[in-house]
């Protein structure tokens, strides 16, 4: 051992002693200024007062999950350049946000999605309906959060099982917003945008400094036609050196370009059935076309549903107009923008550095070349590695925690207000409902820990992308037309949002459910029903990447219905719906929303 | 043969109002998906018809790499920048029409 501080059971102190500090900050502060502000209410009414540069570090802390901070670098280093589409369309998914949706939707003065719903269509119907999607996008979106955790624990506490990591990290964030703790804090949010962007950065740019710069990282794996001779010659100039890759390594000449392993699994693992004459004629045919819609169902899937994920909308009536909403959509692009630079950098490196990764599975593959990879300079200077890797890990802390706690508050207000307060008992107490948040914190985060269990061998950033999938083909359409078509009917909107929405929902549970039976380990035993499902996808390829990527078909899906039942009903359009198209477009210095509000209270007193 | 001038409330209630608020912003919205879009759709039918063409190195990137890895994101911080110059001016625009009605 090389770590002069490895004592207690290979536990690496430093790292160790930053995820402690970073766990602690975290809850002491969700703590406190849970203290100052006790309702829901209190928090978003009072937080429209919440500055442009505050509210954009908060919404940035809350986005960044697990997936942008070990996702993005651990598949970047298994599938090379196709994982770039990530972390772009992660951030540039806010434009569309910013060009349709920012605006009118904080004109409009509802909090949530469900509030939106209810309120565009005046039906409480509809309310219900469009609150399971927060239950259902949220599910998909905390599996990654917990396999994250499970790996971060995994490699601070070496010898503790998977599975251990979940359960304690799901228990301990449960618990605290079952207390009261943590209850989505613009101030909490922010810090942990800061301490993300300083885990990510520094430790990144020791590294560079020590082993070489992004591009002549890049430049040291071979693209189509180059030959070693080119590369010496790259390499001697920048001085690059690289490990020998693996036998489970992607070569250099796929790894670097596009089409690369992620989005020609389908078709290879189709012509692997093949007889071994006919695999190279129909890769010819079918590889390049495939995987070009692959990446388009991909991009899809991310553009669209950035602009509709349930627990970064909510943050956007904390602005205190719509041209704040705009500012603060600008914001946010440029800080993760600015943080998504990065983790890509860690893959490429992991892969010319630490290629060991791409043997291990579940905790121990690529997922966890964040955490491990500033080791690589304990063997030149010591202890600063161990520093440098117990600030990644602490990054990695800030990133599941803030992620999994936001998604879980907003989970439990959608199960313990909606669905408790207005459809199982309306006329419970508010004490009644107190427990009833509280039992609903508990039962979720049990779920959440349970699915997070099951998922060990997949990648934490394909489960995002698919709750991005889901989020595309239900929330942005109705956002979307809503806002821009006023012929839309509660009906015509509920059929596309619902058949968009579960249809992307099926197909990325049939998708993990066929990945999961071909793990290795126990989990391949759990799903071994699910096995002829892979069968069928290798003599079917394009069913498969329709399946694995649905946003191509289900975002159109979706918004047709919307169109074709609207027609259908158009007698049903709201009586005001140009009072309501008004308050949404009109610029609030002409004070549309008070008349708005006074003619709707007088409507309703009659 | 312009109407009587209508009182403020009865221009912004107005079908026309509406209707030319909301063309006018989709408009100016539309306009910044299409740039967004042209390039965020055409860098895959790049690298699929010219793939020799974006491996081409640049400083160690392939050009495709450069593009999609680092230059992407300050193309959007300039798209959104304009678009939020214009949208706060098309805003004022409508304020002072409402404000100042033609004669």
């Amino acid at each position: 051992m090389n770590l002069p501080l490895a004592f207690f059971g290979g536990v690496d102190p430093w790292i160790f002693t930053f995820s402690f500090i970073t766990v602690a900050i975290t809850l002491w502060m969700g703590f406190r200024s849970a203290k100052t502000s006790k309702t829901a209410s209190d928090f978003f009414v009072a937080g429209r007062s919440v500055s442009v540069g505050w509210n954009a570090s908060a919404i940035s802390g809350e986005y960044l999950s697990a997936a942008s901070f070990m996702g993005i670098a651990g598949m970047v280093m298994s599938s090379g350049y196709d994982a770039l589409w990530y972390p772009v369309c992660y951030a540039c998914g806010y434009l569309f946000l910013l060009l349709f949706i920012a605006g009118p939707l904080r004109r409009f003065g509802a909090y949530t999605i469900p509030d939106f719903a209810e309120g565009r269509f005046d039906s409480p119907m509809f309310r219900k309906i469009a609150v399971c999607f927060v239950l259902f996008i949220g599910f998909f979106y905390t599996m990654p959060q917990m396999k994250g955790a499970g790996v971060t624990l995994a490699y601070i506490f070496p010898g503790l099982p998977y599975w251990v990591g979940v359960v304690l990290v799901g228990a301990v964030i449960t618990l605290n917003v079952a207390l009261g703790g943590m209850k989505g804090i613009t101030l909490v949010q922010a810090v942990q945008y800061w301490i993300k962007l300083f885990a990510i950065t520094v430790p990144i740019f020791v590294l560079m400094a020590v082993v070489g710069f992004y591009n002549g990282q890049v430049g040291a794996n071979l693209a189509y036609g180059e030959t070693n001779a080119s590369a010496a010659n790259l390499n001697h100039a920048t001085g690059i050196e690289r490990k020998p890759l693996v036998a489970k390594a992607p070569a250099d000449p796929a790894w670097i370009a596009p089409f690369g392993p992620l989005t020609t699994k389908a078709v290879n693992a189709a012509a692997a059935a093949l007889p071994a004459e006919q695999r190279a004629a129909f890769l010819a045919e079918h590889q390049k076309p495939y995987s070009l819609v692959y990446t388009y169902s991909l991009i899809i899937a991310l553009v669209c549903g950035t602009a509709g994920l349930p627990h970064i909308l909510v943050r956007f009536y904390t602005n205190p107009d719509g041209v704040a909403a705009k500012k603060t959509t600008m914001w946010v692009m440029i800080l993760i923008g600015v943080f998504y630079v990065f983790p890509p950098v860690f893959g490429v490196i992991g892969r010319n550095l630490m290629p060991e990764l791409y043997s291990g599975v579940g905790a121990k593959g690529t997922d966890k070349v964040v955490l491990e990879l500033p080791t690589l300079i304990s063997a030149k200077y010591g202890v600063v590695g161990s520093i440098l890797s117990g600030i990644t890990c602490a990054g990695a802390f800030a990133a599941f925690m803030s992620t999994f706690s936001g998604l879980l508050v907003s989970m439990t207000g959608a199960l313990a207000h909606d669905v408790y307060g207005r459809m199982l008992r309306p006329k419970s107490s508010s004490a009644e409902r107190m427990v009833a948040f509280k039992l609903a914190a508990i039962l979720i985060g049990g779920v959440a820990v349970t699915l997070g269990c099951f998922v060990e061998p997949l990648e934490i950033n394909f489960m995002v992308g698919q709750a991005f999938a889901i989020a595309a083909a239900s929330y942005f359409p109705l956002l979307f037309m809503s806002v821009w078509w006023r012929g839309m009917t509660m009906k015509g909107a509920a059929t596309g949002m619902l058949t968009g929405g579960l249809c992307a929902l099926g197909a990325a549970a049939l998708t993990n459910l066929g990945t999961l039976a071909l793990d290795k380990g126990p989990m391949g035993k759990i799903f071994a029903g699910f096995a002829p499902l892979n069968g069928y996808w290798a003599e079917h390829p394009l069913l498969r990447i329709l399946c694995e990527q649905p946003a191509i078909w289900s975002v159109p899906l979706a918004i047709t219905l919307m169109i074709v039942v609207s027609k259908a009903t158009s007698a049903q359009v709201p009586a005001d719906i140009r009072m309501k198209m008004l308050v949404l477009h009109a610029p609030e210095k002409l004070g549309l929303k008070q008349e708005y509000i006074q003619d709707h209270q007088a409507g309703a007193g009659h | 043969m312009p109407p009587p001038t209508p009182p403020e409330k009865d221009q912004v209630h107005s079908e026309e109002f509406l209707r030319t608020l909301m063309r006018r912003q989709l408009c100016l919205s539309v306009s910044c998906a299409a740039t967004f879009l042209v390039v965020l759709l055409g860098l895959p039918l790049l690298n699929y018809f010219a793939p020799e063409f974006m491996a081409n190195r640049v400083a160690g990137f392939t050009l495709t790499w450069l593009i999609l890895g680092v230059l992407f994101f300050p193309f959007v911080w300039i798209i959104s920048w304009l678009f939020i110059r214009r949208s706060i001016a098309l805003e004022e625009d409508e304020v002072q029409s409402v404000n100042q009605p033609k004669r």
